[in-house]
């Protein structure tokens, strides 16, 4: 029998590796000394643990250990990424790119950014979630200072062809920043390959601690941004503050342990996405998946269960922590509004659910989760008014629903 | 979001979840919500001659809150008179079940659901009256 609570929204966060933990503990205990301390070997200690993190972590994306800078966390970088090349190049231009489905962190900084002047091309994205470079291209002016767009989706897990879009960009010397959060240690990221300029990351989405990011900053040909947090002149001047060294400590060995165990887990992770997906289409009708078929992160499965409210469906499998793209669970009784940016209808957003698979489940956990879902969603169909006149052949469609 | 005991209760263990035959002339049906807003009611009484509630179902398509109001308005409409039926209020639904803010609209979802369902009982009602005071006696086919 499996143990439960079963976790299994591993895009929303991870839990920390054993072995990161065990890399943390000194520099949560002995060593603590600030790694700007310059005079004493505590410094000098603190300062070489944070030298040998850059390095992990930028040897995972291909980068140089002098381009990575370290914040708080992905939402940070992708603040400092916009208005850092918003601030420094407004001379140049005033107009940004970025899809409709990025994160909130860059849609709410891009839409502040356009209460400050600067213009925002938000690009429609297809069925599946995806922008082509083709759009990129079309949608460059000689006003476009930056484009932005994000790796992996978080909700639908699609990937972006971020290759293709780069060398777009790169093309016309623009600044592409990319929100890689999502990818970077589940799937291959290369700057150089990808033609990228900045790139934000976070460590607890690849089983690191909480409230440690970076930004990775290009060095050959030079990108500059202003910095949001002025003081010390920490990390280049581009973020001031006391290096938060057990927490990167923490974080380059995740690096570390992604990069060297990232083929064997997203092939084991991608095929128990693939078991589950089997397993509820067999058994259940009217499904939808979200997000693409194969341009995916391996581990993500969004699904819609129609006629079923995916709030209700949450509490009907309370022992599975997973996430939904109901209003319901959210202040702003708003569905989901990636979702939406595909195409799918409100009615559907409502029931859509998001299984992340990750490094710590089981083939063992995959199965009970499938059955305890179809059991579940079998007994809430039951309950479902919709789903009864979808089975006497009603068309939902074509009744007047009175909105509320 | 957490819930309190009594919408789990009806959660986990939904009363008078089912279908009644909407064709019956003693039956009432009240759809009420849209799917696109994440909430579909729909709740059904059978009514006695008396003009007692004697019987109610209901199916929801919503979340937890939805489902819980749902379920108790069909345990406190049955046995109740039309009119008792239709004092019942939305407030008092959300302060049986301890509604947060955020889930008040399924318990005004409900209210709204009984006035329909009743609404719907009262139009049939009406219009098998019309037909009884016709000049031809009615003819009434077996279904």
């Amino acid at each position: 029998m499996v143990k439960v609570p079963i976790y299994m929204d591993n895009n929303a966060t991870t839990p920390l590796d054993p072995r990161v933990l065990e890399a943390m503990m000194p520099y949560l205990t002995t060593e603590f000394g600030n790694a700007a301390s310059r005079s004493h070997a505590f410094g000098w200690k603190a300062e070489e643990a944070v030298q040998k993190a850059r390095e992990q972590i930028a040897d995972l994306i291909g980068g140089n250990e002098k381009e990575i800078v370290f914040t708080s966390g992905a939402t940070e970088s992708d603040n400092l990424a916009i208005k850092g090349v918003a601030e420094f190049y407004k001379e140049k231009g005033n107009h940004i790119i970025t899809t409709r489905t990025e994160h909130k962190a860059v849609l709410d900084t891009c839409k502040r950014l356009e209460r400050q002047g600067f213009e925002v091309t938000y690009l429609d994205v297809d069925k599946y979630g995806r922008v082509s470079a083709e759009q990129v291209k079309n949608a460059l002016t000689d006003k476009t200072i930056l484009v932005s767009i994000m790796f992996a989706n978080n909700e639908i897990g699609t990937v972006q062809p971020i290759a293709e879009i780069g060398a777009v960009v790169k093309e016309r010397g623009i600044v592409f920043h990319c929100d890689a959060v999502q990818g970077i240690g589940k799937l291959p990221f290369d700057v150089e390959q990808m033609k990228v300029d900045l790139v934000s990351i976070s460590a607890h989405k690849f089983y690191g601690p909480k409230g440690i990011g970076a930004l990775w900053v290009r060095r050959k040909p030079r990108v500059r941004i202003a910095p949001i947090i002025d003081g010390g002149g920490h990390e280049r001047g581009m973020r001031s503050g006391t290096l938060n060294v057990p927490a990167i400590v923490g974080f380059g060995a995740a690096a570390e342990i992604a990069k060297r165990e990232m083929p064997e887990e997203g092939l084991r992770t991608g095929k128990l996405r693939q078991r589950l997906q089997d397993f509820l289409f067999a058994h259940l009708d009217h499904l939808e998946l979200n997000g693409h078929p194969e341009h995916r992160l391996p581990g993500n499965l969004n699904v819609s269960f129609a006629f079923v409210e995916g709030e209700a469906l949450m509490m009907a499998i309370k022992n599975v922590a997973v996430s939904s793209g109901s209003a319901c669970t959210s202040a702003s009784l708003e569905p989901s509004y990636v979702l939406r940016a595909c195409g799918v209808s409100e009615d559907l957003a409502h029931t859509s659910i998001r299984f992340g698979i990750g490094r710590f489940n089981t083939e063992e956990e995959v199965d009970f989760v499938g059955k305890y879902v179809v059991d579940q969603v079998t007994k809430l169909r039951a309950m479902s008014p919709l789903y009864e006149m979808a089975k006497e052949g009603i068309d939902l469609s074509k009744i007047e629903w009175a909105a509320h | 979001m957490a819930y309190g005991d009594k919408v789990l209760d009806h959660y986990e263990n939904p009363r008078n979840v089912g279908t009644l035959d909407k064709a019956d002339p003693s039956v009432g049906t009240g759809l009420v919500g849209a799917p696109a807003c994440g909430d579909v009611m729909r709740l059904q009484v059978k009514i006695g001659d008396d003009g007692k509630i004697l019987d109610a179902k209901f199916k929801t398509f919503g979340c937890g809150s939805a489902i819980a109001s749902s379920s108790l308005v069909t345990e406190w409409v049955k046995g109740k008179s039309v009119d008792e039926a239709l004092t019942i209020k939305n407030t008092q639904i959300a302060q049986e079940l301890s509604l947060p803010p955020v889930k008040i609209h399924c318990s005004v979802l409900a209210e709204d659901a009984i006035k329909a369902a009743i609404a719907d009982w009262k139009k049939k009602r009406a219009a098998e009256q019309q037909q009884l005071t016709a000049d031809r006696p009615q003819e009434r086919r077996a279904e």
